[in-house]
This record gives C-alpha cells, sequence and structure tokens, in this order.
C-alpha cells in the first residue's frame, strides 16, 4: 500500500531527535489521533541549517516527517514557507488516500517551527496553511469514512 | 529465514488434510446434493458427515440443529435478524455488548435504526469481561434476544456464558454466542453454554474460508436467512458450497480430536511470549483477561509509540501481527474493544496482537521475543512524547 519511497523513509528515517538550541520548535497532531509531530530547526543566513524530527505515528506520518527534513535542509525560510503537505506527499511518490489527511502533516509542522522561530503567534499564522482537524483541539473530526 | 505468521485471529492456513478432503469435490465428486442422481447422493452424503462431525465438536444433540453458512459474519446476521423478526411482534429489545464483533455490532444498529429495535450495549470491565448482573438487569418485557461473545477476538476474553445462558433461560430470552474465535480452540458445549444460538467459522481453525454455520437449538423460533430452494431444511436457500462444508467438516473432526493437545500447546507458547515481553520491554500492558483467556492471544499495549508503525516494523523483519490502531481498524478511532475496555485513544493506538495457532514453534516465539524489544525501542527513540 505503500510506494518505495515511503517504505524507504521508514525504514532509514533521516534527521530523527532533537535540537537543544533549536531557532524554531513546532508541533502538530495529538496523541488521540494517533499522530503527533515534532520539528526542530536551526537557522542560518535565513536559511535552514540544521533541522530535526521526532514522530509519533504510523508510517505515513514517520516518512512525510523524514522527507520533510530532507526536503527543506539548506533553504530558505521563504523556499520552506511554501513547502505543502502535498508537496511532501508528492514527493513520496503519493500516499494511500486515507492518509492524505490523517497522517500528513510534517509541512504543517515544519511552518509552526518556523512561525516560532519568526517570533509569529499561532492565531496570526493561519496564512496559507491548510486548516486540519489535528490543529484545533481534541476531537478527531475529519470527513472520511 | 521464514516468515513468522502470528495472526491466527484473523484467519489459519487450511490443514493439509483438510484440503485432501476437499479435493475430490471441485471435480471428481461435484454433483449438485439436490439432484436425485448418484453424483447428487454422493455430494448429499458428504454434507450429512461434515454436519455430523461440526454437530459433535460443539456436542448439539442433534445434526439437523446445525445450519451451514458462508462463514462467521452470515452466521451471526442470520441468528441476529432470524429472531429479530421472527418475535418483533412480541419485543423489541435486544441485549448486546460493547466489545462484540462487527458481524455482531453493525447488525444490531441495523436493527435500531432501520427497524426500530431498542439496543442494550453492555459495558464490559477492565479485563474486558461482561457482567452476568448487568444482563439480568438489562432484561425486559420486550427483550427478545442476548447475543454475547463466548471469546474477544482482539483480546482473547473469555465471557461467562454459561452463567449468562441461565439467566437467558430464566428469563425465557433467546441467546446467542458468537463463537468464532472460540470453536476449534477450546472446548464448546452448547449445552453446557446454555446457548440457543451459536455462531462459527472454519477458516479460524484451519479450514477453508467462506463456510461456517449456525447452530440452532431446536425449537428456537428465527426466520428463513435466504428465500429459494429448499437446502438448509428451507432455511438458507442455495446450492451448498459442498467442498467447502467438506473441509469445515474435516476441520472440525481434526479439531475435535486434537483439541486438548492444542490447547495446551498454545497456551504454553502463549505464556512464554506474555511473560518475555513483560520481561523485556517497559510501559507495556497487557490487554484482556490474563487467565480467562483464548489459548493463542497476547495482545498488548506499547505505550508511546503507533500500532501500523510496529506492524510494519514486525513486517519488515517477516512477522505477521495485528494492531487495533485507527490506521489499521479503517476509522479514525482505534478499536471499540480497547476503548470499552477504558484505555485511552493513545494507548489504544499502540496496541499489538499475536494470535498463535497450531502451526507456530517455540523458536518463532523465541525470534519475535528477540525482534520486538528493538522494534520498540527503535519507535520510541523516533517518539515526541517519550521521555526514558
Amino acid at each position: 500500500m505503500y510506494s518505495d519511497k515511503v517504505m524507504d523513509h521508514f525504514e532509514n528515517p533521516r534527521n530523527v531527535g532533537e535540537i537543544e538550541d533549536a531557532d524554531g520548535v513546532g508541533t502538530v497532531g495529538n496523541a488521540k489521533c494517533g499522530d503527533i509531530m515534532k520539528m526542530y530547526i536551526k537557522v542560518e543566513d535565513e536559511k535552514i541549517s540544521e533541522i530535526k524530527f521526532k514522530t509519533f505515528g504510523c508510517g505515513a506520518a514517520i516518512a512525510t516527517s523524514s522527507i520533510t527534513t530532507e526536503i527543506v535542509k539548506g533553504k530558505t525560510i521563504e523556499e520552506a514557507q511554501k513547502l505543502s503537505n502535498q508537496a511532501v506527499a508528492d514527493a513520496l511518490d503519493g500516499l494511500p488516500p486515507a492518509k492524505m489527511h490523517c497522517s500528513n502533516l510534517a509541512a504543517d509542522a515544519l511552518h509552526k517551527a518556523i512561525n516560532n522561530y519568526l517570533g509569529i503567534e499561532e492565531e496570526e499564522a493561519n496564512g496559507e496553511e491548510d486548516h486540519h482537524a489535528h490543529d484545533h483541539g481534541e476531537e478527531c473530526t475529519l470527513d472520511m469514512n | 529465514m521464514n516468515n513468522i505468521y502470528m495472526d491466527n485471529g484473523a484467519t489459519t492456513p487450511v490443514d493439509r488434510e483438510v484440503i485432501k478432503a476437499m479435493e475430490p469435490y471441485f471435480d471428481q465428486l461435484y454433483g449438485n446434493p439436490s439432484s436425485f442422481h448418484s453424483f447428487g447422493r454422493e455430494a448429499r452424503n458428504a454434507i450429512t458427515e461434515a454436519r455430523d462431525e461440526v454437530a459433535q465438536l460443539i456436542c448439539a444433540d442433534e445434526a439437523k440443529e446445525i445450519v451451514f453458512t458462508s462463514g462467521g459474519t452470515e452466521a451471526d446476521n442470520y441468528a441476529i435478524k432470524g429472531v429479530a423478526s421472527a418475535l418483533e411482534g412480541q419485543g423489541k429489545h435486544i441485549i448486546t455488548s460493547a466489545i462484540e464483533h462487527h458481524a455482531v455490532l453493525h447488525t444490531c444498529e441495523y436493527l435500531e435504526k432501520e427497524r426500530g429495535f431498542e439496543v442494550t450495549y453492555l459495558p464490559v470491565d477492565e479485563d474486558g469481561l461482561v457482567d452476568p448482573q448487568d444482563v439480568k438487569d438489562a432484561i425486559c418485557e420486550e427483550t427478545i434476544l442476548i447475543t454475547i461473545m463466548l471469546a474477544n477476538n482482539e483480546v482473547g476474553t473469555i465471557q461467562p456464558i454459561a452463567e449468562i445462558g441461565e439467566i437467558a433461560k430464566d428469563a425465557e430470552v433467546i441467546f446467542h454466542t458468537d463463537a468464532v474465535q472460540a470453536v476449534g480452540t477450546i472446548p464448546v458445549d452448547v449445552n453446557q453454554l446454555n446457548v440457543d444460538l451459536l455462531a462459527l467459522s472454519a477458516h479460524k481453525f484451519n479450514g477453508p474460508k467462506g463456510v461456517g454455520a449456525l447452530y440452532i437449538r431446536k425449537g428456537t423460533k428465527i426466520k428463513k436467512f435466504l428465500h429459494g430452494g429448499a437446502q438448509e431444511r428451507n432455511r438458507r436457500a442455495t446450492t451448498e458450497n459442498v467442498a467447502g462444508i467438506v473441509g469445515l467438516g474435516k476441520a472440525a473432526e481434526l479439531a475435535r480430536k486434537s483439541l486438548n493437545k492444542k490447547r495446551e500447546q498454545l497456551t504454553i507458547l502463549r505464556d512464554k511470549l506474555i511473560n518475555g515481553i513483560e520481561e523485556k520491554i517497559d510501559h507495556i500492558k497487557l490487554n484482556g483477561h490474563r487467565t480467562k483467556r483464548l489459548p493463542g492471544n497476547v495482545n498488548f499495549s506499547l505505550r508511546y509509540i503507533e500500532g501500523e508503525s510496529i506492524l510494519m516494523k514486525l513486517d519488515l523483519e517477516g512477522i505477521a501481527a495485528s494492531s487495533g490502531s485507527a490506521c489499521t481498524s479503517g476509522s479514525l478511532d482505534p478499536s471499540h474493544v480497547l476503548l470499552a475496555m477504558g484505555l485511552t485513544h493513545e494507548i489504544a493506538h499502540g496496541s499489538l496482537r499475536l494470535t498463535l495457532g497450531k502451526y507456530n514453534t517455540e523458536e518463532e516465539v523465541d525470534r519475535v521475543l528477540e525482534v520486538l524489544p528493538r522494534v520498540v525501542e527503535d519507535l520510541r527513540a523516533m517518539s515526541p512524547i517519550y521521555n526514558r
């Protein structure tokens, strides 16, 4: 059900861990829904010089986290801000439909980490990010079944 | 290294002897059991023998109390809808439990939503046990059916069915049990259990898929399930799945003859697995009752990690297991069984079920005990909610 790329990132996840003196940290999801992603970034000259993640979740959650760190490492903040969840899924040669919503949150976690670095409060930072049930409180009210 | 199959709760491999017994019924003894000629007779005789075997396995008084179905789900549907249709003039209340298989739960929900029935979903305790007193208290004038499973498919808890059956009998309410996970693995006696209806499925005990049976105690009020020909004593029309029924019969015979041995063997392996996991891995919880438990069932919640990723890691190591996580349940919520037992969503997402069958070996258990701690450690090292 998963692509070879998903399996590769699941088996050999890149950039797992924490950054103690991170410039920005972002977390999305909640344990109730079965997915939590936490991204840590270091920024130098407006570029992401270092990025690490920790993820609690299914195979798709781990693979999307891993490839997101790989994509944006070395990129400018502006470039990283443009990364969408869809682009992450595409980079993995797609995800099963059921996973597109519930486990494809890595770009959201990254954006949160960037906002945290930029000093933007959560409420203001709702620009182009697509709203996701995981960001809104406790309920897992997704429109699938 | 050979792959290790520890998902016998999902299905089991078909025994070679069963395959051998079935084989002639495809191209040699292919007659329609309803036909007059010798071809028909041979098929009819084979079905009669299989019916006797199934009746013996569950200690039914008469073979004609067995109706063959397409499997466990159909048997549950037949039992519940059949009684509901027969007795809806008398009452429209059904009692079941919160941890039933979806074959029962969704059938009850259908009767609730589409046909105006009222259903009581009894709670279970933290081990997954139904309290017989709750059954007694739930019975009212309108109650026409009680349906409680014999052994739970996810956590393996074995319910006090005989006791509940006694209560049902006293109240003169029809009692059905979904025994799909139990038959062929533990002794099942319909008289000792005081049940009127019992569902079983061949592929859970080394028989073929697509065939099962419903035991219907003589005199039980139930409507026919499929309309058409006069097969199955006019209760379930359609030309019989002869090879499948022969396979079920053979599987029943083999199960009956080796029941004690199988139970002992599985219990030893199960306990080794449970003890080994508890010894080697921290922050875990055994789900289901520790002793009132199917011999082959192991179910743990492994905290701070999620079920699907555990299954994927195990699969990469050649170990087949299952989980009650949302990702593997096909919905957004984790297992309804674990939630009903009081587990939080978070812990329910991290459940792992290993179910043993008669072909599992001690070496395989050893291998799982070697691989699983490593898998759990890898995933925990990645988890943002795990603090060493």
